[in-house]
């Protein structure tokens, strides 16, 4: 009984080190990333290729998605309007949702499970595979040549894609409430354009989006960075990115919207 | 006036965690020579590399390259004692992102220059060198496992280095491929001048073209020396190694309890 009790503590106790292990190690490799991130800016290239492939190849499932949700908005705003009247203000609740809440939030979960977790895998497959290790023995710095690249590369994307599933959704709802259910086309715009303010409501949507960037790509590049190098820890890594991603994403999310719009 | 030697380890002791992997070593590796590095797996040898390229640092004793001791050169220091190394690793390592041109073109992008005209040149001067220039436009998953070690090969001698470092080259590979890269380890070292330094336990094709061999086991060296001298040894675990015999000085059994015991053999006796 007690050995088990003494087992459990020093459980306790190896996994609260290791935890506090990791979280030092993740801030050093965040710093060195920002450190040694002149050669994203000098050589654009190479982050321009980032761009590709964690922006522009998520663009069909952020643009897919973005419709959907702005459909949906459409169908459940008109509901709820209608019961008081004021169905003509489809346009602001779809915009506003979208902009200050569900572009950035949604585009960042998308942009985890989908950018994120092939950062993980490519990282550490390519650390797997000595492709890091062949780069050190060249004398080329990884984290400048490889990691710098993706995390610039995301931080610009996320809150071009945040825009562009706004953007969709603004446009899903439009189709329902428009042209599916018949709300006033122009009373659709001009309450929209009213109602949602640049600074306050669109400024804050992107100000998020850029944060959940950050996060994302971060997490994404230290689990690849730190994934032991066999199939499975390759795996359990890009697990651990989508999921602390997502948890990141909402936790950062209360904290920006308390702040932002006087909830505290 | 240049030392004799190229690379120089004294008392090199490395543990990992408490478990020490490295005993005591002591090896010189003269210019112009390429020299193997031989024993079983787990014993030492891969570690070893890896101390002479900085990419750990020794618990104790120190290994000079140039004349530098490398555990003390800070980061610049090493990258830039590393541009005049190559080295090849166990699967080549290339860059499955990239093309075999790019692959090699990779390190003279990186650390010169030079027009894209001269580099074309240049590293279709090094993929002829390994046969594969007409492979240069291929990718990396096109290629078959002795093509991707010969590129890789291509890409580690693309800045002439002074000293090669070759972990593992013929695990894996078929025969023909094997005396392909064996040929090349030497011809390349003969052509460039350089040093190389090979870690291996494929004993019949190293004894082919090297000059001198280190033997390791359980981290320390237990033999050395020429091609010649190694064949000759009549005892022993080198004997064992390099005739492939399957029980030694090296035993075929792991040591556990004896056979009856585990099979229960004395109670069903009983």
């Amino acid at each position: 009984m007690l050995e088990r009790a003494i087992e459990g503590i020093r459980g306790t106790g190896h996994r609260v080190v290791n935890g506090v292990w990791r979280l030092g190690f993740a801030s050093r490799f965040f710093l060195a990333t920002l450190l040694h991130s002149g050669m994203s800016f000098r050589r654009f290239q190479l982050t321009i290729k980032e761009i590709y492939f964690s922006g522009v190849l998520s663009l069909i499932i952020i643009l897919v998605s973005g419709l959907f949700v702005g459909m949906v908005l459409g169908l459940q705003g008109y509901e709820t309007l209608q019961k008081y009247g004021s169905e003509s203000a489809l346009g602001t609740l779809v915009a506003l949702s979208l902009v200050r809440e569900l572009g950035p939030v949604l585009a960042a979960l998308l942009f985890a499970s989908r950018a994120g977790s092939a950062i993980t895998a490519e990282i550490g497959l390519m650390k797997a595979t000595e492709q890091i290790s062949a780069m050190e023995m060249m004398a080329v710095d990884p984290i400048a040549r490889v990691v710098a690249p993706r995390f610039w590369a995301g931080v610009i994307s996320m809150p071009l894609l945040a825009a562009m599933f706004s953007a969709t959704g603004v446009f899903g709802g439009y189709l329902i409430g428009v042209v599916l259910i018949g709300v006033d086309e122009g009373q659709f715009w001009s309450q929209m354009q009213a109602a949602v303010d640049f600074r306050q409501d669109v400024m804050n949507g992107v100000i998020k989006s850029c944060v959940f960037g950050v996060a994302i790509t971060a997490i994404a590049l230290f689990e690849g960075y730190d994934a032991p190098p066999t199939a499975e820890g390759v795996s359990h890594a890009t697990t651990r990115t989508v999921v602390t991603s997502a948890l990141a994403v909402l936790a950062l999310d209360f904290i920006l919207t308390a702040f932002m719009f006087r909830g505290l | 006036m240049p030392s004799e030697n190229l690379v120089e380890i004294q008392e090199l002791n490395f543990t990992y965690d408490v478990r020490p992997v490295l005993q005591g070593i002591n090896m010189n590796f003269p210019r112009g020579k390429v020299v193997a590095i031989m024993g079983l797996s787990g014993c030492g040898k891969t570690t070893l590399l890896r101390l002479i390229g900085g990419q750990l640092k020794p618990s104790s004793g120190q290994v000079q390259v140039a004349g530098q001791t490398i555990h003390e050169l800070d980061r610049e220091g090493l990258f830039r004692m590393r541009r005049r190394m190559g080295m090849l690793f166990q699967f080549g390592a290339l860059y499955t992102d990239m093309s075999v041109f790019e692959n090699v073109a990779f390190q003279m992008r990186e650390h010169t220059d030079l027009p894209e005209s001269l580099i074309r040149d240049l590293v279709l001067l090094k993929l002829e060198a390994v046969g594969l220039r007409g492979a240069h436009n291929l990718m990396p998953a096109e290629l078959s496992g002795g093509m991707a070690r010969r590129v890789a090969l291509a890409r580690a001698i693309a800045l002439d280095p002074m000293l090669m470092l070759y972990d593992e080259p013929f695990a894996g590979l078929d025969t023909i491929s094997l005396g392909v890269i064996g040929n090349l380890i030497r011809h390349l070292n003969d052509a460039l001048g350089a040093t190389s330094i090979v870690v291996t336990h494929d004993v019949q094709e190293s004894l082919k073209i090297v000059d001198y061999i280190y033997f390791m086991s359980e981290g320390r060296v237990i033999a050395e020396g020429t091609p010649d001298e190694l064949r000759a040894a009549d005892t022993g675990f080198v004997h064992q190694f390099v005739h492939g015999e399957i029980d030694g000085p090296m035993p075929f059994h792991y040591p556990g309890a004896s056979y009856a015991e585990d099979l229960a053999l004395d109670a069903a006796h009983a």
